[in-house]
């Protein structure tokens, strides 16, 4: 209890089976395992189909995080390690997964796993990770024709709300919604680096600011550093937002104005729908898959 | 596929691209780069892994300071002029 009242940038941990579903021994079982700077994501497929994950945040100790990750997403599911055939391991810990036949750069799988999540229309992916900020295009079948990544540092992204949330007291989860409850736009802070825009925050909430407007000046400040750098790979239509921040509707509501394109809207992952913060981890899964069975000769 | 690595800021934007379907691995603007912010790893493309320059990791979020030497002259960086089949440019936006 007491941590819930302290700790405000602490997001809901989860997992969840897929309903009707099932296996036998004969299916290709794959995973894939997305370690982030903040959260750590698994995913379980089935022949290719999504049957099950879990995500949790990477402790100080990402080997453990990894395999905290995928105990999570096989609970109740009735598998077992050794039922898995292929494990790909992604993101910015993939080398920490000791358990994985092959690590891949998160670019190839969060492509992958938007096609999977919105379908083969998707063309443009941005995805706002805990520490990074990646603009993806790619074609009907996922492959990624373009990407950009890393800027100069990990300004404006799900860390830097972390750092936000603490210093407003304000629940990570509630932080969108907040950010949109004001009467007028504000301009944007100056910048993005989390412990300038901090040091900014303060002094605004000093001149008398609102808690909503000052989350509103740092989000629209992370949202047309965002739009840049997808203008600058290109924007094709459809285009999605993955990752942490693509829950953050005041991100992606303010996105969507600077690029002045609606993107697709996200599955209801609260209720039977997939995550789109678990797309690395499902590309992850279905090149697990593909590489098995290119292994087997299939 | 098309990599762009670099930054916006203040001054401008500045990336470096790497066309890795063009690239053919010689390495030769690795040789050329001042600052060794370049490598031939492998990159996963249709499931194979294709030895292609990349910057490397530990570089990527360095490249405003380590490629400030050749960001003035566009199309003048040792990268490439190294290049003999076009896969690899600096692209610097003064804003």
């Amino acid at each position: 209890m007491i941590e819930s009242n302290s700790a405000f940038w602490r997001w809901q941990e989860y997992q969840r089976v897929m309903p009707n579903m099932s296996w036998s021994d004969k299916d290709i079982v794959t995973v894939g395992v997305d370690v982030g700077s903040v959260g750590s994501k698994a995913v379980v497929l089935v022949n290719g189909k999504i049957y099950s994950w879990g995500i949790t945040r990477t402790g100080s100790n990402s080997p453990e995080s990894a395999a905290k990750a995928l105990d999570w997403a096989l609970k109740g599911t009735g598998l077992k390690q050794s039922d898995i055939k292929y494990v790909v391991g992604t993101g910015y810990g993939r080398v920490n997964v000791s358990f994985a036949d092959k690590a891949l750069t998160e670019i190839a799988c969060h492509a992958k796993g938007a096609n999977y999540i919105w379908g083969s229309g998707v063309h443009t992916v941005l995805d706002v990770g805990g520490q990074d900020i990646k603009a993806i295009r790619c074609d009907d079948t996922g492959r990624v024709t373009s990407f950009l990544m890393n800027d100069k540092c990990a300004a404006g992204t799900g860390r830097g709300m972390e750092v936000f949330a603490d210093l407003l007291k304000i629940p990570i989860e509630d932080i969108g919604e907040m950010s949109l409850n004001v009467v007028e736009e504000p301009p944007a802070v100056s910048c993005t680096c989390v412990a300038f825009a901090k040091t900014e925050a303060v002094g605004l909430l000093r001149k008398g600011w609102s808690k909503e407007k000052v989350l509103a000046a740092y989000t629209k400040a992370m949202a047309v550093r965002m739009s840049n750098l997808i203008k600058r790979v290109g924007l094709e239509p459809a285009f999605v937002v993955t990752g942490g921040q693509s829950k953050n509707v005041g991100i992606v509501s303010r996105v969507e104005v600077a690029l002045g394109v609606k993107c697709l809207a996200m599955p209801n992952w609260r209720e039977g729908g997939l995550d789109p913060m678990i797309a690395g981890a499902l590309g992850a899964g279905l090149f697990a898959k593909a590489l098995y069975e290119k292994s087997r000769g299939i | 596929m098309i990599s762009f690595y670099g930054y916006t800021d203040g001054s401008g934007s500045y990336f470096i691209v790497v066309d890795s379907d063009k690239c053919d691995g010689c390495g030769r603007c690795v040789v050329q780069c001042v600052n060794g912010v370049l490598q031939v790893a492998p990159v996963f493309i249709d499931l194979e892994d294709k030895s292609v320059v990349v910057v490397r990791d530990d570089c990527c979020n360095k490249i405003g300071y380590l490629c400030a030497q050749c960001r003035p002259e566009e199309n003048q960086a040792p990268c490439f002029l190294s290049c003999s089949v076009g896969a690899i440019k600096c692209v610097f936006d003064a804003c």
